[in-house]
């Protein structure tokens, strides 16, 4: 068992966990932090990714001692003080999902991107995206919606 | 996952007694991309995970003729310095479409080269910059060729107890251009069909040196030294690179597999073995660095 100092989405937490746990299921079952989903378990998908330390990562390749010290951003992080992100709104706004199951992850990556890249191209846009996958939307409403955010044409 | 113990030493001292103290029970972790995937699928099953994310000496990047790159740099890392797109921009253009943003913000460039995954990018460009790798052990350093590394399928000439600690480039000849390619014809984060690297050096009208490599076509990654030899002395012309390419495809010895045969993959090799010359030609002609 390892011992856990770390911040999740602002808050401290100190948990102790088995050395084998990965940082999905912790945020997940240790913490209840369920808006970051299980797709693949092999990388693939992105549905499980978080920002760790600012750089998104997927959670279900990432051991929990690996965030030890550090700050984990997930899908429930994104609102601040009851506001919802940008990204948020304008997925709301665009139509940039449909069932959702792929949803916090493309958050959390297109959060990323717009944390390095705040002007990206569509094809940045695309190619950062590129990652994650969604069965439903065909991509265009997830570009539109980051899109916007990056012009500025959301709505509060 | 099976059970095991992680350790996180401070220092790459601490690091490397503890591996020698454990040698084949202890693997070195990084990423975790890759090794976090296969302890999954209880392929690899060690007694003591060594996590190395504490060796910040091990995270630099420094320039000053030759690149020397610590291998717990990320491929993102390594993806946006602004010395490996002076140096070598081929570099950057291959880490840009390694897997996805997760991939290259996790798996290091010491992890990949460990992983010893034939399907990689970064093998080919490194063994046509001509790098080598720092090897570190309790005992002391050695330097291997990058291309000396690789001895089979996932398997390197690294010894329990050695970890790589650089990845050094020499600096680029004058005159000289490198380029890669790779065929992807489903994905964009799929592995390659076929990749290849190459660098030529030129001197006036003819090719001085050549060094030319290839990915997803063997056990390891390959170097072409037929086609290498077959360039180096002639006259730069379309039809001396598309002879020299037609022999990759006897040179490669790839696997058939769900991206394609064997002899689909030979013959698509002489094609990207081609396209890959004609690029690093055209731009050792613009005086462009590697």
């Amino acid at each position: 068992m390892k011992l856990l100092h770390l911040r999740v989405n602002g808050a401290q937490v100190e948990r102790e966990v088995p050395d084998n746990r990965l940082l999905l299921d912790f945020l997940r079952d240790d913490l209840g932090l369920t808006g970051t989903k299980e797709g693949c378990s092999v990388g693939v998908c992105g549905a499980c990714t978080v920002l760790l330390d600012g750089r998104p990562i997927s959670s279900c390749l990432a051991l929990a001692v690996f965030a030890d010290g550090c700050e984990v951003t997930t899908v429930e992080g994104l609102e601040r003080d009851g506001a919802l992100d940008p990204l948020q709104r304008a997925f709301i706004d665009c139509g940039g999902f449909q069932c959702g199951i792929c949803t916090p992850g493309q958050l959390i990556a297109a959060r990323a991107l717009l944390n390095e890249h705040p002007q990206p191209s569509n094809d940045e846009i695309r190619a950062w995206m590129m990652g994650n996958l969604c069965r439903c939307t065909g991509y265009y409403k997830i570009v539109e919606s980051i899109r916007a955010v990056a012009d500025g044409t959301v709505r509060a | 996952m099976n059970a095991f113990e992680y350790l996180e030493p401070a220092t790459v001292d601490e690091a490397l007694a503890i591996l020698a103290e454990h040698g084949d029970d202890a693997r070195p972790i990084a990423g975790g991309t890759a090794l976090v995937n296969l302890m999954k699928q209880r392929l690899v099953q060690p007694a003591y995970l060594v996590g190395l994310r504490r060796l910040t000496d091990l995270s630099t990047i420094a320039a000053n003729g030759e690149l020397r790159l610590g291998a717990l740099c990320t491929h993102h890392e390594l993806e946006i310095s602004p010395h490996i797109q002076r140096a070598a921009p081929v570099l950057s253009e291959m880490l840009r479409r390694v897997a996805n943003i997760r991939v290259r913000s996790m798996a290091t460039i010491g992890g990949a080269l460990a992983h010893a995954d034939p399907n990689q990018d970064p093998p080919p460009v490194l063994i046509a910059l001509d790098a080598r790798v720092v090897v570190g052990s309790r005992g002391g350093e050695r330097d291997l060729q990058v291309e000396a590394l690789f001895t089979g399928y996932y398997e390197t000439a690294l010894a329990p107890g050695e970890l790589i600690t650089r990845i050094v480039i020499p600096a680029q000849p004058a005159a000289s251009g490198a380029a890669f390619t790779k065929m992807l014809p489903q994905t964009q984060d799929d592995y390659a069909t076929v990749s290849a690297a190459a660098r030529l050096t030129v001197d006036g009208e003819r090719i001085a040196d050549a060094r030319v490599a290839a990915g997803s076509v063997g056990e390891t990654p390959l170097r072409l030294r037929a086609v290498e030899r077959a360039l180096v002395g002639q006259v730069a012309a379309p039809a001396i690179l598309r002879d020299a390419a037609t022999l990759a495809g006897d040179e490669v010895d790839p696997l058939s597999d769900i991206r394609g045969s064997a002899a689909y993959k030979r013959a698509v090799a002489a094609v990207i073995v081609r396209r890959t010359l004609e690029q690093a030609l055209a731009r050792a002609r613009a005086g462009a660095p590697a």
